[in-house]
Order: structure tokens, then sequence, then C-alpha cells
């Protein structure tokens, strides 16, 4: 919501209580609210017994995979022979979502105690917070709250730092944000080994997400049933989650709901619907790497991992983005498909080429030069794209391609048919 | 390697301080490349080859390695810049927001004509950027450090005003 931050009745307030509200990130304003408490909790506690608590929450990666937190944790060696790296994902680039920025902005310490707790948990001593380049409102922020913390010592031996990412999508991926650490290109790295293993300097690392830890400091406060009674549909599913909504809608921003609230509430009544007069078209519900939905499909889905997939999409980062009728879906997807080409790191063929050849045959179409076999080639080429390379951005850039072409096949055809005005795509 | 006399070193005295520091918080030197290239760019606006080959000289790497880094992030500018350094966001959730217009009105209104190019007063250079994670305050505009939400056609020209 637009600022000041004035919750709608139908949220549930947790990880946005005290969004827009200055004073709460402060180092004292955050105590006086009961900050810190859980982090002092935790640190009297052995590792495992807080892992435990985190597993027994339910709570998943909300950076766009949903892979369960506490398990994530436990894959760190269990004998302490060599150092343990914590690396925070504050990259957050994934086209649709900007619930990241808006925790380090609103509620830096929590994220602090959220990243120091999970340290403990994983017997880190050093924790990286890899913040995007872009985000220097954020950074400042994070860089005042760290120094008022520091001073206070509140995270006993573990030392937190910051790290500036300098533009580039791809540093989202865990391991291509590890070779950024280390001062190399982000490019990603194949797994196996995975970061428990071999990660940061070599050493046994886990990658999570800003939303993520923010919400361990309230499970622990609170307790894991707490957590896990929070869900509306799968039981797989627990917590809250904010959801970036954006586009066409009357009020976009970050609304938090319980795991399982319907899609259809969110926009119709708290995002107020597409703008007066219009309808909407299709919504991409996690962010740009996750399959577009029909608004049919839309209206049917409840937002958790389990009903995105049902869906026919999935849930990830949270990113809604909608599409009113007067959107262009074919150039939408074309821009999508071009910031995929923008970002590709270039390791592998496919993605290199994919992301920038699929671009190149959409621009074509929507200049007037499309072919008949330009929708099976892009098709074609989106198979090959998926399921065999290092990373999945080359799978994010079919996404919207194949769930494009499926469910909007007849405004491509327009342009193939010469039926729509083509269009100069610089 | 041999020095020019004419090159001003960038990481000496309080600036190579700072370095030291940041060396602090990693266990080589090359993990402090990103922020010495950050630092390297305050100070002098832009990073040139010669400033890439101080930095690898300063951590142990080589200048080819540093140019291979510098290259791949799209924040390290290679050649000097405006002024304002106005990055656009035009991904699709701000496209549909009309950040396209937005874009068109700061190149016309800044006298910056193409993306990427600078403005004969050497005040503007405006280039169109990807997602910038702010989609919910459509069409977010990045003038140097200042982050300015919600940025439409007809509120570019208060924009120019400001920062001109």
């Amino acid at each position: 919501m637009g600022y000041p931050h004035k919750s709608h009745p139908k949220e549930t307030v947790v990880l946005s209580q005290y969004f827009g509200d200055a004073d709460a990130r402060t180092f004292k304003g955050w105590t006086k609210r009961g900050g810190y408490e859980a982090l002092a909790q935790s640190l009297k506690l052995d590792p495992v017994a807080v892992t435990d608590v985190v597993k027994e929450s339910g709570l998943r990666g909300r950076g766009g995979a949903g892979f369960p937190t506490g398990l994530k944790w436990s894959f760190m060696p269990k004998e302490k022979k060599k150092a343990h790296y914590l690396c925070v994902n504050a990259d957050e680039s994934e086209p649709g979502t900007f619930k990241d920025r808006e925790i380090m902005r609103w509620t830096p310490h929590a994220l602090l105690e959220g990243t120091a707790i999970a340290a403990h948990a994983i017997r880190a001593e050093v924790a990286y917070i890899y913040i995007r380049g872009e985000f220097n409102e954020p950074w400042t922020i994070m860089e005042r709250a760290l120094a008022e913390a520091n001073a206070a010592g509140v995270f006993g031996t573990i030392k937190i730092h910051l790290h500036r990412g300098a533009g580039a999508y791809i540093c989202g991926e865990e391991t291509a944000l590890m070779n950024s650490i280390e001062g190399k290109r982000g490019n990603p790295r194949i797994k196996p080994p995975f970061p428990a293993a071999a990660g940061l300097f070599g050493l046994p690392t886990t990658i999570n997400n800003v939303e993520t830890l923010a919400a361990v400091p309230h499970i622990i406060k609170r307790g894991a049933g707490w957590y896990k009674g929070l869900c509306l549909s799968n039981p797989k599913s627990t917590g809250t989650k904010l959801f970036s909504v954006c586009g066409h809608v009357q009020r976009p921003g970050n609304y938090e709901v319980t795991m399982g609230f319907p899609l259809k509430d969110l926009l119709y009544d708290m995002c107020g619907g597409p703008p007066a007069g219009r309808t909407l078209k299709a919504c991409i519900p996690g962010g740009s790497s996750v399959p577009i939905l029909t608004r049919e499909e839309t209206e049917q889905t409840l937002l958790d991992y389990e009903g995105c997939v049902a869906a026919g999409s999935m849930l990830g980062s949270g990113g809604v983005i909608v599409f009113d009728d007067s959107a262009d879906m074919v150039y939408q997807i074309m821009r999508l498909a071009r910031f995929y080409a923008h970002e590709s790191c270039a390791q592998c063929t496919q993605c290199r080429e994919g992301t920038a050849w699929t671009t190149k045959i959409m621009e074509r179409i929507l200049a007037g030069q499309g072919k008949p076999k330009d929708l099976d080639l892009l098709l074609d080429l989106s198979e090959n794209m998926t399921g065999k390379t290092i990373c999945v951005l080359s799978d994010s850039c079919a996404a919207p391609i194949v769930s494009g072409i499926k469910k909007f096949r007849g405004e491509f055809e327009a342009y193939l048919a010469g039926k729509k005005q083509p269009m100069m795509v610089g | 390697m041999t020095v020019q006399e004419d090159y001003q070193p960038v990481f000496i005295g309080r600036v190579l301080e700072e370095l030291q520091t940041v060396l602090g918080r990693y266990p080589n030197k090359q993990a402090a490349l990103l922020p010495a290239l950050w630092i390297a760019q305050r100070e002098h606006g832009w990073i040139s080859d010669r400033i890439m080959a101080e930095v690898a000289e300063v951590l142990g790497v080589t200048p080819a390695y540093v140019k291979g880094v510098v290259t791949f992030y799209t924040m390290y500018h290679q050649h000097p810049v405006g002024k304002n350094f106005v990055q656009v966001c035009t991904t699709s959730p701000c496209n549909i927001c009309g950040a396209e217009a937005v874009l068109k009105a700061l190149l016309a209104q800044t006298g910056a004509g193409d993306a990427g190019a600078t403005s004969p007063d050497g005040k503007w250079t405006i280039v169109e950027v990807e997602c910038l994670g702010a989609c919910g305050f459509a069409t977010p505009v990045l003038v140097n450090d200042d982050f300015v939400e919600n940025v439409t056609p007809d509120k570019v020209a208060d924009l120019v005003r400001k920062y001109r």
C-alpha cells in the first residue's frame, strides 16, 4: 500500500506491521517493540534446536523456490570442521517483485535479527547480505541499522557484512550470488556440489531470501505452532507472504496475507481490480518467471505453493503482475524475453542464443514480418531452453512464451495474419 | 609495470584506508573487487582502463580479470557520464504502466536525445534499465542515488527542473 502504510483489514499483518513507521527502524524503536528478544533467546539454544523450530513451522523459502527453510539449514555439516557462511539474498530483481526492498527500508532490524538467528542455527561465523546495487536507500538504512546493532553488541560473535551488487539479475541465483561475493562475474555454478557442501569460498554455505529471514524472529518468539496455524489451504504452505501487486490494478503495493488466500480477493477486494472500464485479461502470480494465467484461471487460484501449481503456474516470488484488456500480450511477452536476453550470463548456449532469438522472432512478429512457422519455432526453442542449462534463467524465459502462446495464441496470430498494426520495436 | 606520470591514483590516503577496512571483511583480496570498483567509481565518476589496472595491482589480480568483471555488471560506467545518470525501468510491469512514455519525455526534455548518450550540456545521461524492484510504484526512475517513485510523463518537467 502507499505510504503512510495502511494495512487492508483482510491482511494478516506480521512482517509488514511497521511498514511506514520510521521509529521502528531505529535500534531503540525496534527493541521498544520487542525486537532482538528472539535473537537473545536463540543464542541460548543449541543450533539444532533452533533449526528444529523453523522446520516445525513449515517456513519455506520466499525468494521463489519455496524450499523448506529448516531442511535447508539442516544440510549444513553436522560436524564443524571448516568455516560456515550465511548469504542473505537481497538481490530482488524478479520483475513484479518489490517486497524485500520494503522489508529492508522499514524493518531493517527484523532482517538483521533473522540473519543472526539463522547464522547461529547453521553455525556460521560470518553472514553477507548481498544487496542489489540499485537499492541505495535500503543500503543506507541497512548500514545505519547494522552500525547501531553492532554498537549494542547484540550479535555476539557473529559478523554481518553488507555486500553491494552492481546490476545483474542473475546474481539473485544462489551460486551466481556466491561468485559475485567472491569478486567474479556472476556466472551460476553447476550443482552438485550444493552450497551446503561447497559454497562461498568453497566452504559450507546457506543462502536465504530476505523475506524468509524476516519471518524467523516471529517464529522463534511466537512458536512454530503459531506459524503452522497460519494456513488457509494446503498444510504444506504455512505462514504469511507479502504479495507485491503491480500493473493494471487501482491500488498496487505489497499485501501480506495468509498462505492459501484467494488471488481473486487480493486483486478485486484489496487492490480494487483493474482501472474503471477495464477487465482483467491475464495475471502472472509469482514474478515474471512463472507461467501466465488467464482471467478464469486467476479467479480460481489459491495463493500457496500447491494452489498456484494446481492453477498451472507457481507461487514464485509472489510478484503479482496484472494485465487488463488494454495490454498487448505479444509485446509484453517480447519485453519479458528481452529482459531475460539482457540478463543472461551467457554461459549456456541454449540460454544465450535462445533468449536472444526468441526476442528477435517476437520483435519481427510485432513488426508485421512474422512467418507462419514462427510460433512452432518459438515453442521449439522454448523446449530446448527448459531443463537443460546450468541455472533456470533459460526456463524462466521460456515460461511466459509457452504459456503466452498457449493461452493468448489469438493475439500472436492476429499479428501473423496482418490484422494488427505493426510496430517498430527498438 | 610502468606508471603514467600524470595518473592520479585512487587508492591513497583515506580512500586506501577505506579499502583496508573493506578487505578485512573477506578472507581474500579478490572478494573486495566489487566494493573496490564502487569506491573507484565514486571517486572518479567512471572506471577507466587505467583505473582497472590500479585496482588489479592493489588486489593482486590482472587488469584483464578486472575488465572481465567490470564488463559483466551494468552499473559500472566504462566511460564518462552526465552529471545526472538517470535509469528508467521499462520491464513489463512498468511497461504496461507507461514507462516508455516516461523515457521518451526524459530524453526529450533533458536534451539527451538517445538513450545512453550524454546531453550537449553534459548534465544528463538517460538509460533504459531492467526491473528496479519497485514495480508497485511505477515508473521508478533512479537519478544518481535518488530513487524517484511513481514518475509519469506529466511529472518529468518538475523532475528535470529539480536536478538540473
